[in-house]
């Protein structure tokens, strides 16, 4: 007798399923959102010009460093889940048939150059006029309101403009921008909240509206605005400080050790008082100058840091983990992504996803960033080749022809 | 002023020190009524720290010193606070009874303390059915570091995030951003994940329990770091400001002390537009620069150049002027030149609130601009318990006499 294969149990819905998302992205900032929205169950279809594609897919990582826009790391990663459709917006017909996608869609998100939205009618005061239940959500370096709206800039200068640049580095060298263009993906995160807070409010209001999200703001606001005080109040505008967190309580930096570095921010007494005790007893610890540990921290850090540096260059990392893990002193590692690969916690959790496609090979990905017990996120395709869903979409949904959709192609609109 | 997208939703925050009370801040700013569970008997760690305001006075946890922390203040606005000491049986029940009132319900503690305090998801889900419970782990709820004592640099360090800040060659690693980026991270996640789950309950009414482990959260948004070593096998140090895809692509000095410019080219348009800029100096026409590829192979000889050009500018001319040319420039600000910028100013990045025992203070404003429903600071950060009665005689329902036993018992606390 064969046993029957267990019934697959049904898919549970994403939370945003049935939400329609029309992207027409550029490397970082809004196809990360559009990657988001799609995890959760959002329907999102990127519009690309065609032969040309996401400036994204001429960005590296690429496979052995050789580039092709069918294997940019960068861009398969933040266009999982998506369908993708190639469009001419610069041309009427393209825009046309970029119209009747809005017609079905809830939200338009883009992060191109104003000048060109404006250019394309594309821009936010022309579209709520045809579609005023359309959330548009516009992500970009500076923000759309404001003297610099029309300014240029990249991941680099909304870094600057944020007041995160200015504090990271050495005091002696110039300030240090995020690594792996952070500011551009913190804004799509950014981008997909207020998104979905828009969708909300329009449920209340029955309007749409524009959400504008600016790199530089967001982390100006959310990450560097608790500097504000101190400046206020001390007239303190911000220093370079290294290795090392400013206003702090020793010991807050990253350290070398034998075979690379460590990273230790024990702020709470007990731990402290724990980490002397696995130091061992020594003669410094009982000076008045090395019991305040805020004058530590702001004044001689570097002779402090001298104090404690040897236990580390003596250890490795991984006997620094245990001996820090068996008494409770936040103290670990500083890990390059080859161990975040190999990681134990990471890997314990299943946290990394396999995704493969045949033009770029298989590659393990960063999971969501969330569990949602009843909503589970999941890869449902890999990032889209260039027009790999032209007939799906402009044939099958929106209803063009088979003979006008090739006079399109031939037209260069599609 | 029209409704605020989030004003049907209760949310009850357990939230202490960051990334917990801004999950809940992010909504509060967007309507969202927010109570914030506290208490003497365990102040949120954020209430105390390094005095700012006024003196810099010894007193711990007495007096008014909780009430005196700006950074408090930023990412509790438009909040209630309940003191409610969870440490006993009724304070509990106090709890549980504002849940059942409730949306959403967020905390930040350390696996199996909502165990411990009878505040699981299953218990809650027998209290109400359709709640939506956020956890935020430092490196989750399961796993063999589950009990790691972890803030946000331990878990910078763990994501790989921080392998990559420092300068190219052998200077000592940076590591360190000068900000709290994994607990921000967090918050963000926890908030989007809230709102989509708000979402599908409107559709279903299916509540859920969201997980938001704060290293996975990191880790989401360094795909690019994955898998560039998985793609060539080679593990990347820190890289300085230098990009494999732009030259010149860095922060140069400027006239001052400490003043910086940051400047990014990526196609060759970009690069001819910067040197007509620059006034086309001879330097320019070096052919290795012609094309990116030698650029970017050639790109410290272009730093020099470039930097030979900007050293005896203002930065806000080498801004305007690159900016006329259609080059992507941005000054390199400290937290004087946001407070201080007319573009900032004009979308309201910074604000002001007053504070009952701070006066006017200025925090930070609005991440993003919903320009429909703005949302902003509509009140400033709650005293210890200042809306006790409000929420336990109005909301709940105590009687007058109950109440006033609840404080003399330090239930209410």
């Amino acid at each position: 007798m064969t046993a029957e294969p267990p019934p697959t149990p049904p898919r549970k819905p994403g939370a945003l399923q049935g939400v329609r998302v029309v992207e027409w992205g550029s490397l970082v900032s809004a196809p990360f959102c559009g990657k988001l929205l799609a995890e959760l169950g959002a329907e999102v279809i990127k519009v690309e010009p065609p032969g040309i594609g996401d400036d994204g897919r001429n960005s590296g990582p690429f496979p052995r460093g050789v580039p092709h826009p069918e294997r940019s790391g960068l861009f398969l990663f933040a266009n999982l889940n998506k369908r993708g459709v190639t469009l001419n917006l610069t041309d009427a017909a393209g825009r046309g048939l970029l119209g009747r996608l809005l017609e079905s869609a809830d939200v338009f998100l883009e992060n191109q150059p104003l000048e060109l939205l404006r250019q394309t009618g594309l821009d936010y005061a022309s579209l709520q006029v045809q579609h005023p239940r359309l959330v548009v959500t516009s992500i970009s370096p500076y923000g759309r309101s404001g003297p610099y709206q029309e300014y240029r800039g990249y991941d680099l200068t909304a870094n600057a403009m944020s007041g995160l640049s200015f504090g990271t580095g050495h005091p002696h060298r110039e300030p240090l921008t995020t690594p792996m263009h952070q500011a551009s993906y913190l804004a799509g995160v950014g981008g997909a909240f207020a998104t979905i807070v828009a969708l909300l409010g329009r449920d209340l209001t029955g309007r749409g509206q524009l959400v504008d999200v600016a790199e530089a703001q967001v982390i100006g606001t959310l990450l560097t605005g608790y500097h504000l005080p101190t400046y206020i109040y001390r007239g303190v505008a911000g220093w370079r400080s290294g290795n090392r967190m400013r206003l702090g309580l020793f010991p807050n930096c990253v350290l070398p050790c034998q075979d690379g570095y460590i990273c230790i921010d024990a702020p709470q007494i007990e731990q402290y008082q724990r980490f002397l005790a696995l130091l061992g007893e020594q003669d410094w610890m009982e000076e008045p100058r090395y019991r305040d540990r805020r004058a530590m921290s702001d004044q001689y850090p570097a002779e402090a840091e001298s104090l404690i540096a040897p236990w580390f260059m003596q250890r490795t990392r991984e006997e620094i983990l245990q001996a820090c893990l068996a008494n409770r002193i936040p103290c670990v590692p500083v890990k390059t992504f080859d161990e975040v690969l190999a990681d134990p916690q990471l890997n314990y959790r299943d946290y990394f996803q396999e995704v493969g496609r045949v033009e770029a090979g298989g590659y393990r990905y960063p999971g969501p960033p969330y569990r949602l017990s009843e909503t589970p996120c999941r890869v449902v395709r890999p990032a889209p080749t260039l027009g790999q869903h032209n007939r799906e979409i402009l044939g099958g949904e929106v209803g063009i022809s088979e003979a006008e959709l090739a006079q399109l192609v031939r037209g260069g609109i599609v | 002023m029209s409704v605020l997208p989030l004003s049907n939703f209760r949310v009850v925050d357990f939230g202490t020190a960051w990334a917990g009370p801004m999950a809940a801040s992010l909504l509060a700013d967007l309507g969202a009524q927010v109570i914030k569970v506290e208490s003497r008997a365990r102040l949120d760690g954020l209430r105390l720290g390094r005095p700012i305001v006024g003196e810099d006075i010894a007193g711990g946890d007495r007096g008014r010193w909780p009430e005196l922390q700006p950074v408090f203040h930023g990412i509790n606005r438009n909040k209630l606070s309940v003191t409610l000491n969870l440490k006993s049986d009724e304070g509990r029940q106090l709890a549980r009874e504002l849940i059942v009132r409730s949306d959403v319900v967020m905390n930040n503690y350390s696996p199996g303390v909502l165990e411990r305090l009878g505040l699981s998801y299953p218990e809650l889900c027998q209290l109400q059915g359709d709640i939506i419970l956020v956890s935020m782990p430092s490196v989750g709820e399961t796993g063999p570091l589950r009990d790691i004592l972890a803030y946000a640099p331990i878990i910078q360090a763990l994501s790989g995030l921080m392998s990559r800040v420092g300068y190219s060659g052998d200077e000592q690693l940076v590591g360190e951003l000068q900000a709290p980026w994994s607990d921000v991270v967090a918050a963000m996640h926890a908030a989007l994940a809230t709102v989509a789950a708000l979402r599908h309950r409107n559709q279903t009414g299916q509540g859920q329990f969201i997980e938001v482990a704060q290293l996975e959260a990191t880790i989401s948004m360094l795909g690019e770091g994955l898998l560039d070593y998985q793609m060539s096998g080679q593990v990347a140090g820190p890289a300085g400001n230098y990009d494999p895809d732009f030259a010149p692509h860095n922060n140069y000095p400027c006239g001052g002390d400490d003043q910086w410019v940051s400047i990014a080219v990526r196609t060759d348009a970009e690069w001819q537009a910067l040197c007509r800029a620059m006034g086309s100096p001879d330097w320019c026409g070096d052919p290795r620069f012609a094309g990116r590829p030698g650029r970017l192979v050639n790109v410290k000889d272009l730093d020099a150049g470039v930097e030979s050009w900007t050293r005896g500018r203002s930065a806000g001319d080498v801004v305007q002027v690159l900016q006329q040319h259609g080059v992507a420039a941005m000054k390199v600000m400290n937290i004087e030149d946001q407070f201080t910028d007319p573009h900032l100013q004009q979308r309201q990045a910074y604000l002001e609130i007053e504070h009952p025992h701070v006066g006017i203070e200025w925090l930070y404003g609005m991440p993003w601009l919903l320009t429909g429903t703005p949302g902003g600071i509509r009140t400033p950060a709650p005293t210890l318990g200042q809306h006790n009665e409000y929420i336990l005689c109005r909301l709940l329902g105590l009687p007058p006499g109950e109440f006033k036993r609840l404080q003399e018992a330090q239930v209410v606390y």
